[in-house]
């Protein structure tokens, strides 16, 4: 191993001399063997940054080269695990440290002791290359962990075992000597390699009426959520781990804070995933950096997470990630670049952000990995939280370049209770069109046209309300006053979901789309006796309209909004 | 035997670059001695083979080349004890009271090690601080760091002495502590604080740090920490639940650009550090519950919006890190109203693990969201008043006109020594609804209007 010595400190970033280093490389840093990554290398100066506190570190301590890049340990016992930025398991370390988080100790990111039932799926003699499914472990109740072989390594099976294993015990050899084990690792830098990249055709379905209908995002897109605080980002996002469809859930809670990542502890295992009926928490790996911890660490957590799905996806699963907030882990690469003296680009940030957003990015997608014909997907929610709630800035602006679901949340809305406050006439999905085939298919053959409807709808709500608030809504054509009516009874009926109500936290397709059509059904019921000469007040004075509301809380909604339909008949039947 | 070198090389601002032999660590506590005899602390912010940068907490006036600098060789430091309770500190943590000096039980560095988040525990106790708009409406949680955002000339020291007198945690011999923070106040407010204190009895069960807004800037920056570590030292070593007023982090904040700017930092936004976030992120995160210990630690931070303008950086971040944030109203305080808290921009994101049966009331939920949504459609009417006239407005909105003014008057209104239970407040917030009839009242579940309402169909 290469040895070199400090030369400078100034916070997480430091200086070493005479230390043979490539880019990326980890290094142990002073006598505590701090974890550091060369960053930057300039001349004899290697750059590093430390991913823990270095208060005290001295000039001329040591600091050594492992030769190795960052990298994450792949394998069984990811799934339930809560890591710190640079994956180590935050209950190990709460064994060794206690309640606080020290410094210079070491836990790997996989279980040595547990045990795990390996059952084979390819024999003594099969060839086979890096992608390829050695065998499968159940790693929680209903989750078929594959074994694969690392992406960089293939030949001949000289022998495979069934049996009981720790992750790193051998399970088997290829002919060339490669010991093969339920673990492997990979740098988290480094894209892991597939076969080939699709087109993204499935809606991720979320359960959230304004994502799935009015906005959606197909498994391997990518979305962006900015608002400003109070807007309910995180609420929305930890809505998008609960209800998604995906088969896994990486959740990042970047630079956050740490209650609520407690929050998400406390509350996942008792929350169960409608599809499967299992504790979510089954399902999901969770990578905690809050605010105060170290801001290195910070910078990395996205690609440990990135780099955790990517191996998930590699197997064939539909991932989904969940990145809160990728505005903090741009004000780490701000604050690391600054510390290195770079040139910055707009307000501070480094030059390269757009391009380090880019790349992390285009990491999601709908692939067909190696080894398998099945096809994974890793789907992207990055939230960001501009400054001052003004979108103009870089990090949002960034994200916008290279996302094409675009959830605007905004805090007027959230002022007025309206959740989730995401603006509707703001926000846009690029996939609509790309989703049509699917929804028609699935759920009813005029879903775009129902949701077309809707949206024409809200927008001529907007240009309305600005001529009311000048004249008040009572000199407006009875016409328009109708429009505004059926206006207020998307929203709230369809915008509006309450989270943290046990049934309308979660609305399916069906019933979505169900709420939509007797919404529009009252509009045609109305604009016909309109046409019949009868007065707007007393359309407004029917009743059964205000049922809609019911159905949002009622587990049998179908039968309820049928009700509700024959009874606006008969009021319009009535009214003449 | 420490070494101490004479070899300062360049003072710019708050900093001083000094040549030295031996290797220094990062952050260490630095020593620094005028030729007049004078003593000056100072902390290290940058160290490499040859030079050392040294931020000196007292200002720099008065050092020269001939100034002694010695290196600790270890972190800032507070002596903590429970001897503390009823004593002020100055903003280094040197008793400022003409008490005698504190006998150490251990001492602590400042620099607070992050909590990890597996050890947390979920703040879900209410805490009663006998403000209606706070209780009721955005209700704190015994663990939770909830800032109030206020401006110039508003009156936020009044708001956080009466929490000071009032705060209880609901619950059996739970012990109570309080720890007051200054940072940059001005000697008159100081004194007013330390009065109220004294006159009250809430010293006996406080520790105060006081940074007066003649100290010296850096000094500001080891206030708050110092604070936290006597907080956490009450609360986990001494099972207290201690609440942590902070007055008033704008000042620190403008500390901080001062120390960036002496240092040739790459400015943010608005010439604030690049790492401000990070930086009160390791203040406010430090407030919390951690599983298994007794005390908690809850943060009141206060700070003053330059210009009322809420986008401005420092609300900005404090926004994203802290559980919500109190807003006052300069319309409010103008109409007399105190304490002038706007609810509409006011936020508690805790508010719904801390009510309910058992911790305030059952309907207190429902009662909230309503007031909230009745207050909010009467304050927009006010808009439409203005362009129309009243007589144009249905019943309901005359009546929602109605509440929107008694609610301010009534509710949010109360004395500065005036202490309400929740029961109390719910009570004024029902005698406010049942002046609607009991149909209007779409958020509240009809168990709770049979039980509460007092109003004629």
């Amino acid at each position: 191993m290469e040895k070199g010595t400090l030369y400078r400190i100034a916070g997480p970033v430091v200086v070493a001399k005479n230390l043979k280093a490539r880019m990326y490389d980890v290094v142990r840093v002073g006598n505590e063997k701090l974890m550091g990554e060369v960053i930057q290398i300039d001349g004899d100066n290697v750059i590093i940054q430390v991913y823990e506190d270095t208060s005290g570190i001295k000039p001329d301590e040591e600091v050594i080269n492992t030769g190795k890049p960052l990298s994450v340990e792949l394998g069984p016992g990811l799934l339930t695990s809560i890591y710190d930025g640079i994956q180590r398991p935050l209950p190990v370390l709460k064994n060794l440290m206690g309640d606080f988080i020290k410094r210079g100790i070491d836990a790997p990111g996989l279980d040595r002791k547990k045990k795990w039932d390996f059952k084979p799926l390819k024999k003594k003699g099969d060839k086979v290359s890096g992608g390829d499914i050695l065998g499968e472990v159940e790693e929680t109740e209903g989750i078929m962990h594959k074994i694969l072989v690392p992406p960089n390594a293939g030949g001949k099976i000289k022998s495979i075992n069934a049996g009981k294993f720790t992750v790193d015990e051998p399970i088997g050899e290829l002919d060339d000597g490669t010991h093969l084990m339920l673990m492997h690792t990979w740098p988290v830098r480094k894209p892991r390699p597939v076969k080939q990249k699709l087109p993204p055709i499935t809606p991720l379905i979320t359960g959230q009426r304004i994502f799935d209908g009015f906005f959606p995002l197909a498994k391997g897109g990518v979305a962006a959520i900015p608002g400003p605080f109070g807007a309910g980002k995180t609420v929305s996002q930890q809505q998008l781990a609960k209800w998604s469809d995906a088969d896994i859930i990486v959740y990042i809670g970047c630079g956050e804070r740490g209650n609520e990542m407690t929050e998400v502890l406390t509350e996942f295992p008792h929350l169960t995933d409608p599809k499967t009926g299992k504790p979510l928490m089954n399902r999901t790996a969770l990578i905690a950096n809050t605010s105060n911890m170290p801001v290195a660490a910070r910078e990395v957590s996205i690609y440990t997470g990135i780099t955790i799905a990517e191996y998930y996806r590699d197997q064939g699963f539909s991932v989904a990630l969940m990145a809160d907030s990728t505005s903090r882990w741009a004000e780490a690469m701000r604050e690391i670049s600054s510390r290195l003296e770079e040139m910055p680009g707009e307000e501070g940030y480094p030059a390269y952000l757009s391009t380090r957003l880019a790349e992390f990015y285009e990491r999601a997608g709908r692939v067909i990995p190696f080894g398998t014909e099945k096809e994974g997907s890793i789907s992207v929610i990055g939230a960001v939280s501009p400054p001052g709630g003004d979108f103009s800035e870089p990090v949002t602006q960034s994200t916008l370049r290279v996302t094409k679901t675009f959830w605007a949340l905004d805090a007027k809305l959230a002022q007025r209770r309206h959740f989730p406050s995401i603006n509707w006439l703001t926000s846009y999905s690029l996939y609509l069109n790309q989703l049509a085939p699917w929804f028609k298919e699935s759920v009813s053959a005029d879903w775009s046209d129902a949701i077309g409807s809707s949206m024409k709808i809200l927008q001529e709500e907007d240009k309305l309300l600005e001529i009311v608030q000048l004249v008040g809504s009572d000199s407006l054509p009875e016409k328009e006053q109708l429009t505004l009516e059926v206006a207020r009874l998307i929203r709230e009926n369809v915008l509006q979901q309450n989270a943290y109500h046990e049934v309308d936290t979660y609305s399916p397709l069906p019933k979505t789309y169900k709420l939509v059509k007797t919404i529009l059904h009252f509009q045609s019921l109305a604009q016909g006796a309109l046409g019949r000469g009868i007065r707007i007040k007393q359309i407004m004075a029917t009743r059964a309209k205000d049922n809609i509301a019911n159905a949002k809380f009622e587990r049998d909604y179908e039968k309820l909004l049928s009700n509700v339909v024959a009874e606006m008949e008969e009021e319009f039947n009535k009214l003449g | 035997m420490l070494k101490e070198y004479k070899t300062i090389e360049r003072i710019a601002g708050p900093l001083i670059f000094v040549k030295k032999t031996e290797p220094i660590g990062y952050a260490d506590l630095v020593r620094i001695q005028l030729p007049s005899g004078e003593i000056k602390n100072g902390q290290v912010l940058d160290t490499s083979r040859d030079t050392v940068v040294v931020q000196v907490f007292e200002g720099t006036s008065g050092i020269d080349r001939e100034t002694k600098v010695k290196f600790l060789g270890e972190n800032i430091k507070l002596s903590v004890s429970k001897d503390m309770l009823g004593r002020i500190l100055s903003g280094a943590g040197k008793p400022i009271d003409n008490g005698p000096d504190i006998i150490p039980e251990k001492r602590v560095e400042i620099i607070g090690a992050a909590i990890n988040p597996y050890s947390r525990s979920s703040p879900s106790e209410f805490f009663q601080t006998g403000i209606s708009t706070i209780d009721a409406m955005n209700t704190l949680v015994r663990g939770q760091k909830l800032p109030i955002f206020s401006g110039s000339g508003l009156p936020h020291n009044e708001i956080a002495l009466q929490i000071a007198r009032q705060s209880k945690v609901v619950g059996e011999g739970a012990k109570f502590a309080i720890v007051f923070a200054g940072m940059g106040i001005t000697n008159e407010e100081a004194q007013h604080f330390m009065r109220d204190f004294e006159e009250t009895g809430a010293l006996e069960r406080a520790v105060v740090f006081l940074n007066l807004a003649d100290d010296p800037a850096v000094e500001r920056l080891i206030t708050p920490r110092m604070a936290l570590t006597a907080a956490e030292y009450l609360a986990y070593e001494h099972d207290m639940h201690v609440l942590v007023i902070l007055t008033d982090l704008t000042n620190y904040c403008e500390s901080l650009r001062e120390i960036g700017a002496a240092r040739e930092e790459v400015p943010g936004r608005r010439g604030y550090p690049g790492y401000m976030y990070t930086d009160l992120a390791s203040i406010y995160e430090r407030a919390g519950m951690i599983k298994g210990r007794k005390g908690s630690i809850t943060q009141f931070p206060i700070l003053t919006m330059i210009g009322d303008d809420i986008t401005h950086p420092i609300p900005d971040l404090t926004g994203y890190i802290t559980e919500g944030q109190i807003v006052l109203s300069r319309e409010l305080h103008r109409k007399g109203i105190f304490p002038p808290v706007d609810v509409l921009p006011s936020l508690s994101r805790l508010m719904n693990s801390g009510i309910g049966p058992k911790k305030t009331r059952e309907d207190h939920k429902q009662v909230s969201d309503q007031m909230y949504a009745f207050y909010a459609e009467g304050r927009d009417l006010r808009g439409l008043v203005a362009i129309v006239g009243e007589e144009a407005l249905s019943d309901r909105d005359k009546r929602l006109l109605r509440f929107a003014q008694e609610f301010e008057e009534a509710f949010v209104q109360q004395g500065s020594r005036e202490d309400r239970s929740i029961q109390q407040t719910l009570e004024i917030g029902w005698k406010l609804l049942s002046k609607f009839p009991k149909r209007e009242l779409t958020r509240i579940s009809n168990d709770f209007k049979e039980k509460h309402w007092k109003g004629q169909e």
